[in-house]
């Protein structure tokens, strides 16, 4: 193998493990921060919803794709689209509620947690937090307010790291008062 | 393998983090989060925490790297390095020059720092410019340590988004 190939998979390397090493970075100096992990896990959400609502412009100048007509197109569109752009997988979507209103995002492996490992006096905390206000905040954006939350973490000792999504409302967007 | 866009969004939030709010700490008020009295609850990062942080991130990816890359002849192979590979595996481009006066200080200049980028360009913002560049100075200086170097690093900005990166080396 030429030694320029070796420079650019390095490269490569580098640059993704810069966010997830950033990331741990951020979540140590919160724990330190705060003194209770839920205040911790308060923050990363705000943090990801502050994300959120300026991903999403990058996630829609960048990846083309329409408007979506249900919360099934939604999904798809969550998982394999913008998981995959950004994080580089694609979890599989399950187990959705009858009423079409709720799904699971199951992530065989978390890349926010590679070489990660909780310790005892932490067991509250939601290690990947900031995920869940990500996806709140760039839903937000377009029109959808939804609650996102883990309810299977491998960190915790689970097969699998499971997010479940679910629909509240649609936003209507406000217009002032005496306008139609 | 995370997007490079991310790290950007995710540094920008923690730079905000440092320029949120503060209510008014009155009398009274409960104290924040250590017990420390008359400090507004949420304690709010500092300079120096940024690039403490920095420091960490750059000194676990410099023990990333792999072996062969950790033979360099001398100092400023080291520079030239962190310059070429480092920049661009965390900025995808490359430091636009070097200067050194062969005694151990150096000047990395980068005409176009992407994490100022996104700013208006100019002299507007510049007094809130240093929180955007203590991350990156504590990354630069933990690559170096990993490296086997230690230094002090500090950024200044003539006019956004060029940026001139200061390393010293400390010799004990």
């Amino acid at each position: 193998m030429s030694r320029q190939a070796n420079r650019g998979t390095e490269s490569k390397k580098m640059s993704s493990e810069l966010f997830t090493l950033t990331y741990g970075a951020l979540v140590t100096q919160l724990c330190r921060d705060y003194e209770n992990d839920e205040d911790v896990n308060k923050q990363l959400d705000k943090m990801g919803y502050n994300i959120g609502v300026r991903l999403i412009e990058d996630f829609l100048a960048r990846s083309n794709v329409g408007r979506c007509h249900d919360f099934r197109e939604t999904a798809d569109v969550i998982a394999k689209v913008a998981f995959k752009m950004y994080l580089g997988i694609t979890p599989s979507i399950t187990n959705w509620s009858p009423a079409g209103d709720e799904f699971s995002l199951i992530l065989e492996n978390n890349p926010l947690v590679d070489f990660v490992e909780l310790p005892d006096n932490h067991s509250s905390l939601i290690y990947s937090n900031l995920l869940c206000g990500v996806l709140r905040g760039a839903l937000e954006m377009v029109q959808m307010a939804v609650e996102a939350k883990f309810v299977q973490d491998t960190l915790k000792g689970d097969g699998v790291t499971e997010i479940r999504m679910r629909f509240i409302r649609r936003i209507e967007d406000n217009l002032p008062a005496g306008e139609e | 393998m995370a997007d490079a866009a991310l790290f950007e969004f995710l540094h920008t939030e923690m730079v905000a983090e440092l320029w949120a709010q503060d209510p008014d700490p009155g009398p009274g008020v409960s104290a924040g989060p250590r017990g420390e009295g008359g400090r507004a609850a949420g304690q709010k990062m500092s300079l120096s925490v940024l690039e403490g942080m920095g420091f960490r991130v750059g000194q676990a990816l410099g023990e990333r790297l792999p072996r062969e890359t950790l033979a360099f002849r001398e100092e400023l192979d080291v520079l030239k390095f962190l310059c070429k590979d480092v920049w661009a595996a965390v900025f995808q481009k490359q430091m636009d020059s070097l200067r050194t006066n062969h005694q151990g200080t150096y000047v990395l200049q980068d005409h176009s720092f992407p994490l100022l980028i996104r700013m208006a360009s100019g002299l507007q913002y510049l007094e809130e410019v240093p929180k955007f560049l203590a991350f990156t100075c504590g990354l630069l200086r933990g690559t170096l340590s990993t490296l086997g170097i230690k230094s002090l690093v500090t950024a200044s900005v003539a006019a956004l988004p060029a940026c001139k990166f200061q390393v010293v080396i400390q010799r004990s």
